[in-house]
């Protein structure tokens, strides 16, 4: 499968405390950060090599949420879903308590403790994991 | 022949005596009694639980109620996980009844997820049957089906009517005649001894060579280590719905018969007991 043309930005990882403003991203694709620890899982069933790989998300807006310039990323395979939606309403300046919905094939919302890279190896394709992101509830 | 259908049944009817008993340092103006209840195994700890609430919210004040949380010695329990879910994996192996603890502070946001109301639990329980969906069928099935089918689904499960969610449930249980089963089976392997949520892969029920997949199948190739060595001792129970199935079993039928309401597969890995 070819490289898409554009280059995954590495998303910051995920901290627990996050109270300063959005984290500005570098725009080459840097090299690979350790893995924040609190991300890390021991004792995985899966192969190093599996586990360490990031693995790219491509982030759509739907309706009138507002689109992010840079739509595709890398992302840890151990951050949840709730991690992605903080980093993203931090990336549009979204206020705390605006809610932000992601979707899966553009139908079902997974759970926000679900981790990405499950959602990647049963629902990605052609190398990367599609998200759509929503404002508002936009399916079911 | 007897009817597999019966596993159905036996499947939704289980139950699970469970006491509920509020958190020694809860503030409260006369005593609290414990407060015994059979919870449905298919269901959602906080779909079930009104009376449990009602009943400790009698004797406390209303300013220091604020949103209820489960925990079993010391973990705060998942309300988006099924209940035989959460007793396979934490509590199998201790004496009955359950004893779940009752909180009204100190909400633990680290571990487990807000429930607002019974919409976040119809919510997350149908976006569960979606994906499951899209695993057995790329979804057509379930986006062949009218909005009220859905909510059919979910007021059977709330409302504990097995024929009303069966009579849509089988829907979502059918496959083409010249398959012999799923596109891929939905199932979530939990193990207490990792950090991970859960195991969740791709995984056919029949092999490129046409033979049922077995539940040892899955299990050799996505967690290996839950199954002991050919002449090694074992070490775990491999558990669904308070039973260990035969590894021999199709996967195929166990999905059809033992899947959750959400129609997944809900497979504990649980330390074999030493007694």
């Amino acid at each position: 499968m070819a490289e898409e043309p554009e280059s995954a930005l590495q998303l910051p990882p995920s901290t627990a405390a996050d109270g300063e403003g959005p984290t500005e991203v570098s725009p080459e694709t840097a090299t690979p950060e350790p893995p924040s620890s609190a991300a890390v899982s021991p004792g995985t069933e899966e192969p190093a090599g599996d586990t360490k790989k990031k693995i790219d998300v491509l982030l759509k807006a739907v309706g009138d949420t507002p689109i992010m310039k840079t739509k595709k990323w890398a992302v840890e395979r151990t951050r949840t879903i709730q991690g992605l939606i903080d980093f993203i309403k931090k990336f549009l300046k979204l206020v705390a308590s605006e809610q932000l919905f992601i979707y899966v094939n553009q139908s079902f919302a997974p759970s926000p403790d679900q981790e990405v890279g499950t959602l990647y190896e049963c629902f990605g394709s052609d190398g990367k994991l599609v998200l759509h992101y929503c404002k508002s509830q936009a399916w079911g | 022949m007897t009817d597999d259908k019966d596993v159905l049944r036996d499947v939704w009817f289980g139950r699970i005596p469970t006491c509920f008993t509020l958190y020694q340092d809860e503030i409260t103006e006369r005593e609290a009694e414990p407060y015994y209840l059979l919870l449905p195994r298919v269901s959602y700890l906080t779909l079930v639980t009104d009376k449990v609430k009602k009943h400790f919210q009698k004797v406390m004040r209303q300013e220091d109620i604020s949103e209820i949380w489960f925990e079993y010695e010391g973990t705060p329990l998942k309300w988006h996980y099924p209940i035989g879910l959460l007793f396979d994996l934490l509590a199998s192996s201790s004496a009955l009844p359950w004893n779940i603890t009752v909180h009204f502070k100190s909400f633990p946001e680290k571990d487990l997820l807000h429930c607002p109301s019974k919409d976040a639990i119809e919510a997350h329980f149908m976006s569960c049957v979606k994906e499951a969906d899209a695993l057995k069928h790329k979804s057509q099935v379930i986006n062949e089906m009218q909005k009220k089918d859905h909510k059919q689904l979910w007021m059977g499960l709330q409302n504990d009517r097995f024929d009303q969610f069966w009579a849509i449930n089988r829907k979502l249980m059918e496959y083409p005649a010249e398959e012999n089963g799923f596109r891929y089976i939905p199932f979530r392997i939990y193990q207490t001894t990792t950090e991970r949520p859960f195991i969740q892969k791709l995984f056919r029920p029949v092999a490129a060579d046409g033979q049922l997949h077995t539940l040892g199948d899955l299990l050799k190739e996505v967690c290996p280590s839950a199954i002991a060595p050919e002449d090694g001792e074992k070490k775990n129970q491999v558990m669904i719905h308070g039973i260990e199935p035969m590894l021999e079993t199709p996967l195929q039928w166990l999905s059809e018969h033992l899947s959750y309401p959400d129609n997944f597969l809900h497979i504990s890995i649980i330390p074999q007991p030493t007694d």
